[in-house]
């Protein structure tokens, strides 16, 4: 085979890409929920006042950031039915992904915390407040901010990671794509197409976070 | 759990082993890319600058798994056909040298004004300069983001078993498919992933730095 561009076949799989470009959105945007609550919490969970917790926390979560996420997907896609949980390909992959990316937002959020200077933390002690009070309306209101520029990064991160998705079935652009080539013996058109359409989406939003991330520096007078 | 390891111990190790060998191979690629690329970002000449913009943005705005099928099944259609081995390091070591290329862009930056200003008054050349003078100290700056980026590139290197190349995450895969043990084949990978992460490649990383600071007497 050598190098022909066909643009008829590219219409005609062009509305089965464009499917999965949803889905590949829809996966990445329900993983990166997860990852936000999740990297909150396991935040959190490492400034109480157990040293034990904060411990096992921190080296499950280094764990987690150092082992590859693809491996991670099979792992709980195959090993949840052994112990009584069946998963769906897409389930599995969600948490996979939110539980990868929630080691990395948790980092986000502890540097976002640590920021907040130690005169509102003082303040807020003498103003009696509970902790809860501290952290819903002292602390997170400012950490948060600080945090979203990082935050915007991982969305793009785990936007490019989706495709892994594709090794336990979630049909996703690269699942399409591969299923495209396996029907129609041509590979060119559909891996070059998913290639041009994650520059297409992942770009703009590297660049809206960069812009963002200016915006808020001034803001923030920083 | 220890019959599990005594069985499959053998095959487990191979596939490590080329795990390493994709690791050390794409890593040199990866090198290569960012100093290239990097360099050429700060060029005068804007088709080099285009030029390295142009890999960069791209293989940092698609993923990794899309590079790979794309070297693997594609170039070939253009006449270029690589072994899978060459298509796995080539194309994780290209994706991580485009982030690479940002973080030596990064420090070459930040090399203080000073030291370019004293380049230029002993009249060196600008690729004495560079290679005495800029190098040395961006290389030391940029040596602690090159460790996590060490460790992305070793997590990207399972991707490689999805093309074919029999490394660990290729071995786990295929144990599970033939055993289904599932937990201990993806479990036993997943630990030998952490270590070498851990116990190899970040107090190696470690080491280096220290004595970089040292060679340049900042220790």
């Amino acid at each position: 085979m050598t190098f022909d561009w066909k643009w008829d076949f590219v219409w005609e799989i062009a509305p089965r890409l464009a499917a999965a470009t949803l889905n590949t959105l829809l996966a990445a945007g329900s993983g990166y929920a997860i990852a936000l609550l999740l990297g909150l919490a396991l935040a959190l969970g490492q400034r109480t006042r157990w040293p034990a917790l904060t411990f096992v926390l921190r080296e499950t979560l280094e764990f987690v950031r150092s082992t590859p996420l693809v491996l991670q997907i099979f792992f709980i896609f195959y090993v949840g039915p052994q112990v009584g949980i069946t998963l769906s390909p897409w389930v599995a992959g969600m948490m996979a992904i939110g539980l990868h990316y929630s080691a990395y937002l948790s980092e986000v959020y502890r540097a976002g915390i640590e920021s907040v200077p130690k005169g509102q933390w003082e303040a807020c002690r003498a103003l009696n407040m509970t902790t809860r009070d501290t952290y819903a309306r002292i602390v997170l209101p400012q950490a948060v901010p600080q945090a979203i520029p990082g935050m915007g990064n991982y969305l793009v991160g785990i936007f490019k990671d989706t495709p892994m998705l594709s090794v336990i079935g979630v049909t996703e652009l690269m699942q399409t794509a591969n299923a495209i080539g396996s029907e129609t013996y041509r590979f060119l058109e559909p891996y070059t197409l998913v290639g041009v359409i994650f520059l297409a989406l992942s770009l703009p939003t590297a660049g809206l976070v960069r812009l963002l991330e200016r915006v808020l520096r001034r803001k923030l007078g920083m | 759990m220890w019959d599990f390891l005594q069985t499959y111990g053998g095959r487990i190790a191979e596939g490590t082993a080329v795990t390493g060998a994709q690791f050390g191979l794409a890593t040199a690629v990866a090198l290569l890319a960012a100093l290239a690329a990097g360099l050429g970002r700060l060029s005068d000449h804007w088709p080099v600058r285009a030029a390295a913009t142009t890999y960069v943005e791209i293989f940092r705005g698609t993923s990794l798994l899309v590079q790979l099928y794309w070297i693997f099944y594609v170039l070939p259609l253009f006449g270029i056909s690589l072994p899978k081995f060459t298509a796995g390091f080539l194309s994780v070591g290209l994706n991580v040298g485009a982030y690479g290329a940002e973080i030596v862009r990064g420090s070459i930056l930040s090399v203080p004004r000073g030291q370019w200003e004293a380049a230029y008054a002993l009249s060196m050349s600008p690729l004495k300069r560079m290679r005495r003078i800029i190098l040395p100290q961006a290389f030391v700056l940029m040596l602690p983001p090159w460790g996590n980026l060490l460790i992305e590139l070793l997590k990207g290197t399972a991707l490689v078993a999805l093309i074919g190349v029999a490394d660990l995450m290729f071995v786990a895969k295929q144990i599970n498919g033939s055993t289904f043990l599932s937990a201990e084949a993806f479990g036993t990978a997943l630990v030998i992933y952490y270590l070498l992460a851990r116990v190899l490649i970040t107090p190696a990383m470690r080491r280096l730095e220290r004595s970089m600071a040292r060679r340049l007497g900042r220790a």
